[in-house]
């Protein structure tokens, strides 16, 4: 028996996202009392040795011109046929936007239950249980698996990284491609520079109250000093100041970074159900009675063309002294 | 140019969520029940394939009676026929298969689902769909383009897009961008008393176990209150953050 998880990699880059997910999945293999393997796919720029740092006892490596980019089912198909042979019972994937698509598709080719949107380690491991966010993080759930195979698809910053020493073999595997319905890969259009929210450790969002999307570089320069991702409310998203893929909220992307500041979001039920659980939360709006300062851990009631500039300037100087 | 657009029968994003006092389930008292915003989008983007290129639109859920005024509200929208397949949505895969099932049997070119439901928020149903049956599987969509019998989508992935082909038939899991927020339909009279009239079949489920079972089910922890500080001492709030919150 043994855990097997997937480690992505993006342009051949690992990134923190990749190793919570090593860390995860050797958390589980010592508590079924197993081994956890990784699995790489594609060319990478950089070692997976350093996966042993995250309790991993090895890494299998596949590089097959079949999965040079990325397709669901081809994808699930190359993770069954690895699980097979490793004789995998649990599969580990981290709900990145490809893990969101690949984990139910894998479900099926490996007659597996999937328990997703899971925000901790499992709580029990016969049955298989894990706490997953429900009703877009107005609640949580025990879910329990009554098959033999799992597939757990957990959300980015559930569990703190913790490095230890290490280094593992890594591999090299394959797979044989069978006859699947792909999609073909025409062009990648990726924002250089960006962090991209689901991973973000801190987020700086703003609402309709900073006016218009011309009055977003001081939410971009807060974001700068902090290494922040920046996201938006729906409204924003709504009249195109700032594009879908910021909006942050129950029908946009669910964060839950270690610091979330809402500049100017009076925080409507459906904003707070995306950014909860967020660790710690700064609220500014210039309205006292914001719903937000009753979510959030700081707030300060004031004009953000005043106190965000300032914050700016008191980061940079705390950064420069730190 | 047959079109399964599924369902779901979600809770308004305005509903305070409670659960039942042995917190066992979700408390249905004084919630309303909307179309699934996700399903919404692909819904709209279906309706447009109607007006555009003569496009047939189905709608599913998998649910008891008590989604019937979802299934007719998505039909006053546009909908050509409705069909319900009478079980309780046990988990993903349980409503995944029986998606495939009336899939299958009907023939459809294109299934949109939304990418996830804002209930339970698996993001399970499509992707399983695709694979049941295997189909090509584009998530997270973001814009779909339909001629002959090929698809030009564009998909969201981690820190930007891909522009991807594929050909029909097809499965979608669907989100805002396939349509904007403005395009949505409003049910107007009209459409309503057309609704009315339209086909609604209630079918059998097909025998699926499900793999999962639910257990208890709880809210966020309470949090502590707000510590406000004034505008004027913007650096005490940079002092909390690093030596009380620790997040710099």
């Amino acid at each position: 028996m043994s855990v097997l998880v997937y480690l992505e990699n993006w342009e051949g880059q690992f990134k923190k996202n990749t190793w919570e997910a090593a860390l995860y999945a050797s958390k589980t293999a010592t508590m079924q009392g197993t081994e956890a393997i990784g699995v790489v796919i594609g060319d990478i720029n950089e070692s997976a040795e350093d996966a042993g740092k995250y309790g991993l006892s090895k890494v299998l490596h596949v590089n097959d011109a079949a999965l040079a980019s990325f397709d669901a089912n081809r994808y699930a198909q190359a993770f069954a046929h690895l699980a097979q042979e490793n004789n995998a019972s649990t599969i580990i994937i981290s709900g990145t936007f490809n893990g969101k698509a690949l984990a139910p598709a894998l479900s099926i080719k490996h007659n597996a239950a999937l328990l997703s949107n899971v925000v901790d380690l499992p709580t029990n491991v016969s049955p298989l249980t894990v706490k997953r966010g429900v009703f877009s993080g107005k609640g949580f759930n025990d879910l329990s698996s009554t098959e033999a195979n799992n597939i757990i698809l957990f959300v980015p910053n559930s569990i703190p990284l913790e490095e230890g020493s290490g280094a593992v073999s890594v591999e090299s595997a394959s797979f044989a491609s069978a006859d699947e319905k792909t999609v073909v890969v025409e062009s990648v259009d990726r924002v250089k520079g960006k962090i991209p929210l689901p991973e973000a450790e801190r987020v700086v969002s703003g609402g309709r109250g900073l006016k218009g999307p011309e009055n977003w570089t001081m939410v971009e320069e807060l974001a700068e000093v902090l290494e922040a991702g920046t996201a938006c409310s729906k409204p924003v998203s709504d009249m195109d100041w700032r594009p879908h893929s910021e909006h942050v909220g129950q029908t946009g992307i669910a964060i839950k970074p270690n610091l979330y500041i809402a500049i100017g979001i009076s925080g409507a039920i459906q904003h707070l159900a995306g950014v909860s659980a967020s660790k710690t939360i700064v609220a500014i709006n210039s309205d006292a009675e914001a719903p937000f300062f009753k979510a959030a851990d700081y707030g300060i009631v004031g004009d953000a063309f005043q106190v965000v500039p300032k914050l700016t300037e008191e980061l940079k100087k705390f950064k420069a002294a730190n | 140019m047959k079109v399964l657009v599924c369902i779901s029968h979600v809770p308004d994003t305005t509903s305070k969520i409670n659960f039942t006092a042995d917190n066992s389930a979700f408390d249905k008292n004084g919630v309303q029940f909307v179309i699934n915003p996700y399903d919404e989008f692909g819904l709209t983007r279906a309706v447009w394939l109607k007006e555009k290129q003569g496009a047939q639109i189905t709608v599913l859920n998998v649910g008891r009676a008590e989604t019937e005024p979802t299934l007719r509200k998505a039909l006053a929208i546009g909908a050509d026929a409705a069909i319900r397949v009478d079980a309780d949505p046990s988990d993903s895969f349980y409503v995944a298969q029986q998606i495939a099932a009336v899939a299958k049997e009907g023939a459809y070119d294109l299934i949109l689902a939304g990418r996830e439901s804002i209930d339970y928020n698996g993001g399970q149903v499509p992707g399983m769909v695709a694979s049941i049956l295997n189909l090509p599987f584009v998530n997270a969509c973001v814009g779909m383009e339909i001629s002959d019998n090929e698809a030009s989508l564009i998909r969201e992935i981690d820190g930007g897009k891909e522009k991807v082909k594929a050909s029909l038939p097809l499965v979608v899991g669907g989100q805002k961008g396939l349509v904007e927020e403005k395009d949505l339909r409003i049910p107007n009279m009209r459409g309503i008393m057309q609704a009315r009239s339209k086909a609604l079949d209630v079918r059998a489920p097909q025998e699926i176990a499900a793999k999962t079972s639910t257990g208890a089910f709880t809210k966020p922890a309470p949090k502590s209150a707000v510590k406000m500080i004034d505008a004027d001492n913007v650096a005490e709030l940079v002092r909390l953050l690093h030596e009380e919150a620790k997040v710099i």
